[in-house]
């Protein structure tokens, strides 16, 4: 048993891979959170596909990834912070047309190569067994970087997810914060894209944030279990995949989902158990629904 | 309360228009409210109640016109203007407790990057408890009943040191004692020389509240004292006109 955890240190590759997988799966834990209470999990998912073609092109350049992935990735958080303030045009639209086209864009340019689908293959569900010393650098920096700017305006996101009506009144620039947002999400994608590539990545920043909120009814807990959630199955996803020798991103996302069932059963409040409990007992746990109101059209 | 001695005066609406890209919601609305007038906003749904209220809160941006307090801008008194919106407006599930919400009243004192001080902690449990729910403040905000969930937004309101509050459908869907929490509300604010502004479809609760009446569909269709202007005719013509066909 020992063995099982030992064994694989003894790689600096896996040793590397650890330590990667772990900062990004705090970061995606605690930023997730604020992604899924502002309800901006689709335009996560079209944020990862967007930078698709500027991680083919430094990759095709020769370069670090990472340096075309951030500046496809704040292009586009400013693009969807645009587009979100025309009325014209439906928001999920507009982002379903665009940022489909920009990850084809991706594939085209890549589809020029020799070797393009194993070359496809680890930039879309990421190569962490083989980041080096300096990518789990530049990724701590970054991380870093995103939380004291999250934990520097949690009270301001917070408010803005919870009541957008109340941040207008009070006359907090709610658009810049939304900006503000979405560039800090481009930067956690792109930190995580090494790890389990585009397509999985939605699956680190919503599900830890789900598994949580269905264990706490708090924000700064929810922000705890979140981080923790997505360090650990990061990290045992990593494990089970050395050892069942299947694919590290896939099995580190079926992992946090493993987590999030679990939560869905057993949580105290929320999960299914307990409401059938209740149910049996008589007592209803009175919990109100809405979706998140983040208009304020006429009424 | 503490209600912080300020320069009070009319609030004054200069042929406002509100709206979005080419339709407008409400536009060319006149008209001046004392301090400690209470005033019903009626009519009929898509006429433009709230978005009257959300304009003056600065939730919805002008697309013509003024809004003055005390001869000021509107937006000079960021965080003194309080809105009380629709339950269903509200996300519940939202992981914040009552105190939590009420909190929020004092953001805006609180300023950037800095995290509410126990002063304002205390004003918050303070507003709770005057309201009924002293002790709950730790609950999440989906274990409270309607007409309590109600009341921790007015809590909020009432943190917020208010010159003008601003109630949207504040007696939809609760009971009679909730009401009476309310209509005890809107008598100390009246007394303290606050605004209030309320919109409600409730024309018989309207009269029984305000001292005057301002109705609009579309634009203004009439203001004045409830006693001279809440008559059939003005209720009519208010009512009256395509909109109508869809309420």
């Amino acid at each position: 048993m020992i063995g099982w955890v030992t064994d694989p240190l003894q790689y600096p590759f896996i040793q590397r891979a650890l330590i990667e997988i772990a900062i990004v799966g705090a970061l995606c834990g605690l930023l997730g959170c604020f992604v899924v209470l502002r309800g901006l999990a689709f335009i996560g998912d079209a944020l990862a596909h967007a930078v698709f073609p500027g991680v083919v092109l430094s990759y095709l350049a020769g370069r670090s990834i990472l340096i075309g992935a951030f500046v496809f990735g704040g292009l586009t958080a400013l693009g969807i912070g645009v587009l979100s303030r025309s009325r014209r045009v439906s928001e999920d639209t507009a982002i379903g047309v665009i940022f489909a086209a920009f990850f084809a864009l991706g594939v085209v340019l890549l589809s020029r190569q020799t070797g393009f689908r194993r070359d496809l293959g680890s930039l879309l569900f990421g190569s962490i067994l083989g980041v080096s010393t300096q990518d789990v650098v530049v990724s701590a920096l970054i991380a870093a970087v995103v939380v004291v700017v999250l934990f520097a305006l949690m009270k301001e996101f917070t408010l803005v997810a919870f009541d957008v009506t109340l941040a207008r009144s009070l006359g907090y620039p709610v658009f810049l914060l939304d900006l503000v947002l979405l560039l800090l999400v481009s930067a956690t994608i792109v930190v995580s894209l090494q790890t389990v590539g585009n397509i999985l990545i939605l699956a680190l920043i919503v599900t830890p944030p789900a598994t949580a909120r269905l264990l706490t009814d708090r924000l700064g807990r929810m922000l705890a279990i979140s981080a923790t959630t997505g360090v650990a199955s990061g990290v045992a996803g990593l494990y089970i995949s050395y050892h069942a020798g299947t694919a590290a991103g896939g099995t580190i996302v079926l992992t946090a989902t493993a987590c999030f069932l679990v939560a869905l059963v057993l949580a105290p409040n929320h999960g299914l158990l307990s409401a059938r409990l209740q149910r049996r007992r008589g007592r209803h746990h009175v919990h109100h629904y809405h979706p998140a109101g983040e208009d304020t059209g006429p009424a | 309360m503490s209600q912080q001695a300020l320069a009070n005066g009319p609030l004054r609406l200069d042929h406002v228009a509100v709206g979005y890209d080419s339709t407008f919601v409400l536009s060319d609305v006149s008209f001046e409210v004392q301090p400690g007038d209470v005033v019903g906003v009626i009519g009929p749904n898509g006429g433009g109640k709230s978005t009257l209220l959300k304009a003056i809160a600065r939730v919805l941006p002008l697309r013509a016109g003024h809004v003055t307090l005390a001869g000021r801008g509107i937006e000079e008194y960021a965080g003194r203007i309080a809105f009380v919106p629709q339950r269903e407006e509200v996300n519940w599930d939202f992981p914040v407790t009552a105190l939590d919400v009420v909190l929020m009243g004092r953001y805006r004192g609180a300023g950037w990057l800095r995290r509410p001080s126990r002063a304002d902690r205390e004003r918050a449990a303070e507003a709770l408890e005057r309201l009924g729910l002293g002790g709950m403040g730790g609950r999440h905000i989906s274990q409270f009943s309607g007409g309590q969930q109600q009341r921790i937004f007015l809590a909020r309101a009432l943190v917020q040191d208010p010159l003008v509050v601003l109630l949207d459908e504040p007696f939809t869907g609760i009971d009679a004692a909730n009401r009476a929490v309310f209509h005890e509300a809107i008598a100390a604010f009246a007394r303290q020389q606050v605004i209030v502004l309320m919109a409600t479809h409730d024309l018989e609760e309207m009269a029984a509240t305000c001292s005057y009446v301002c109705c609009v569909n579309q634009r203004l269709v009439a203001f004045g004292p409830t006693r001279d202007t809440y008559t059939p005719e003005v209720i009519r013509e208010t009512f009256a006109g395509r909109l109508a066909v869809f309420s």
